[in-house]
């Protein structure tokens, strides 16, 4: 038997729906095919990728009009800010915009040698890896004891999906009231149990504190594309293993984790853009970056810097730094949506 | 399930409860803040069971966060990226996937490049585009040296100076969130299964490329957008960084970031039940979204990343 997962694009995280369109199959038109509906007596047209093999012909004049809006508000939104951080990265400027030296890269050279800026990747790795950790763990756990039961299952993939509803600014705000010293019901346990518990003070408190929000906030992620992943193992497989007699881990472990591994690296580069960028507001609400700059992460530093610092020039240096991050992180989601994976067995 | 293990399945029923009931722990206490006067919310410990002025508290918390405007300025911006951001991704979905035309790849390139950088990483230029959209095109002015070749031409000394400031109107909190190409993906991949047969048979019938659009991928499409939509929805909704950013005048701002101004500051009185219930209040929408489309929120999580 093969079960062939064969996945074009931004596909795979959708095994159910494969089935349920069951056609998840690469949508390369077969060369002998292609063709057959154009109209004879004109050259075969080249088989090209992603159009369809029965299309509206030829004239650029209807195409243009319905891409438009598209490419008109990414001009405008995406493409010239873009150009313009790259551009801003290798000038220096005053804040009050009255004179503009181009530097080289003089901006990236002061913001290597700042040992705010790698405090700041610090702070960044450390939480981005527990969160990661944490998140990822979480819902591996959970998507495993959801695949066991079957009553109630529903309930509790109700409750757990909650958070993803939730904005992160309030979730942090949740957990800002939890572990406030003054008033939090769980900060209140902690000194109870002898800690020293202050996130307003103390780093270290105030790193896990963004950490555990954060991570509350996106374990439903993880666990739904999980959830969604465990239900594409094919049964015979479990079953083959439990005849010889694997338990319900060890089959987790041996059957279900291997062909879990691409939505696992895929779900891992997710966690890392998520924590990279997405958490700026809970950065934001919880503790603006503090104490002494514990929880300064990367994308809330060129916020400060470009909006509260105006040191612009640093802020987009940063932005260009953070850009190819993004780039690196995105072409290995691509690796994976394009990867065809086959399970022969 | 494969064998009987009675064992397993009550630490299986553990784990889910544990799981369920870290999600519900902030919530709940969240509630009992809610409910509770400014005096017996500094009470330590905090009582762990509800208090009696959950509705006082929401009412105070939806006037003090002027709920009423900012509320209408989410739903507005939420809908519009909703709207605008389906509307222009099927637009673009089907001129890339339906026409054969000279420049098909560079366009499907260039909307391709923007799946790469996120909103985040371009935030202070992305504020200048809005605050002046104007901008680009003045400096492409200014770059070709238009005024120096009108006065060249006709001989009068002119200055052109462009302005057009969208802070604080809703276009420029919806437009750049609309930006990104996710939702055009994956209308992509959803015209490539459609299929060949529907156009063929279209076109044998005489139909037009909008009337094919309109009578036939349109209503194939739906499920596909109402997912979507709910993701969108969700992400309009919870937006807070930008608001932040382009929302100087109050009456502008969204829920969440009238909610921020209600958390109590070390140098203000510590009202964290009003805070509370208006996180509640701000949290409700989006919550119902989930609770009551569940299975279309799943399939719209796991079909788009945003």
């Amino acid at each position: 038997m093969t079960l062939r997962l064969s996945i074009p694009w931004r596909e795979p995280r959708a095994p159910v729906l494969q089935r349920r369109h069951g056609r998840g199959g690469s949508k390369a038109v077969p060369a002998a095919a292609a063709g057959t509906s154009r109209q004879s007596g004109r050259a075969r047209p080249r088989e090209e990728v992603g159009l369809k093999r029965a299309n509206f012909g030829d004239g650029p004049g209807l195409p243009t009009l319905l891409l438009l809006p598209q490419l008109l508000i990414l001009l405008f939104f995406f493409f010239i800010p873009s150009l313009r951080a790259l551009m801003q990265s290798v000038l220096l400027s005053d804040p009050f915009g009255t004179s503009v030296q181009f530097v080289w890269f003089e901006n990236f050279r002061s913001l290597l040698a700042s040992s705010d800026y790698r405090q700041s990747i610090a702070v960044t790795f450390w939480f981005t890896v527990a969160q990661n950790v944490l998140t990822l763990g979480s819902a591996l756990v959970l998507a495993f004891a959801t695949d066991r039961i079957v009553r109630g299952r529903s309930a509790y993939r109700t409750i757990i999906l909650l958070p993803y509803a939730i904005a992160p600014a309030i979730a942090g705000i949740l957990w800002a009231f939890l572990f406030n010293p003054a008033v939090g019901p769980l900060a209140q346990v902690l000194h109870g149990l002898g800690i020293a518990w202050d996130p307003n003070l103390n780093p270290t408190d105030a790193l896990i504190l963004v950490t555990l929000a954060a991570s509350w906030k996106h374990i439903c992620y993880d666990y739904i594309f999980l959830v969604v992943g465990l239900l594409a193992v094919p049964v015979s497989l479990m079953e083959a293993a439990a005849v010889d007699g694997a338990g319900p881990i060890r089959r987790f472990v041996s059957i279900a984790l291997p062909m879990l591994g691409p939505t696992i690296f895929f779900l891992t580069v997710m966690n890392f853009i998520y924590g990279f960028f997405e958490t700026f507001a809970i950065i934001d609400a919880v503790t603006k970056g503090g104490p002494a700059g514990a929880t300064n992460i990367l994308v809330y530093k060129v916020f400060v810097d470009g909006f509260v610092n105006l040191d612009l020039g640093s802020s987009a240096a940063q932005s260009v730094l953070l850009m190819s991050f993004a780039l690196i992180c995105t072409l290995l989601q691509f690796r994976y949506f394009d990867r065809k994976v086959n399970y022969g067995v | 399930m494969v064998e009987r293990s009675p064992v397993l399945n009550m630490l299986c029923h553990a784990i889910l409860i544990a799981g369920a009931l870290t999600v519900c722990i902030p919530l709940y206490f969240a509630f009992v803040a809610g409910s509770l006067t400014v005096a017996e919310v500094q009470k330590v410990p905090l009582p762990w069971l509800p208090g009696s002025q959950f509705f006082d508290n929401l009412q105070l918390a939806w006037s003090k966060g002027n709920f009423s405007r900012t509320f209408a300025n989410s739903v507005i911006v939420a809908l519009g990226i909703t709207a605008g951001k389906i509307a222009v991704s099927l637009l673009s979905a089907f001129a890339i996937t339906y026409f054969r035309f000279r420049y098909r790849m560079l366009a499907f390139w260039l909307i391709f490049m923007s799946l790469m950088l996120p909103i985040e990483v371009r935030i202070v230029p992305t504020f200048e585009a809005v605050a002046n959209a104007a901008l680009p095109l003045q400096w492409l002015l200014d770059t070709l040296h238009v005024a120096d070749l009108w006065r060249w031409i006709s001989g009068h000394e002119v200055a052109i100076a462009l302005e057009w400031n969208m802070v604080n109107t809703y276009p420029g909190l919806i437009l750049p969130l609309i930006a990104s190409a996710t939702a055009t993906f994956l209308f992509r991949q959803f015209f490539l299964t459609i299929p060949e047969e529907l156009c063929e048979a279209a076109r044998l019938d005489g139909a037009s490329p909008l009337h094919f659009f309109w009578s036939i991928l349109l209503p194939l499409s739906v499920p596909n957008m109402v997912a979507l939509a709910i993701i969108l929805f969700l992400f309009g909704w919870n937006q807070y960084l930008w608001p932040l950013l382009f929302t100087t005048d109050k009456d502008m701002a969204t829920a969440v970031i009238a909610l921020k101004g209600l958390i109590p500051r070390s140098d203000s009185e510590p009202a964290w039940n009003i805070a509370m219930s208006g996180a509640l209040l701000t949290m409700l929408p989006p919550v119902l979204v989930v609770l009551l489309l569940q299975r279309w929120f799943i399939k719209g999580l796991v079909d788009s990343s945003k």
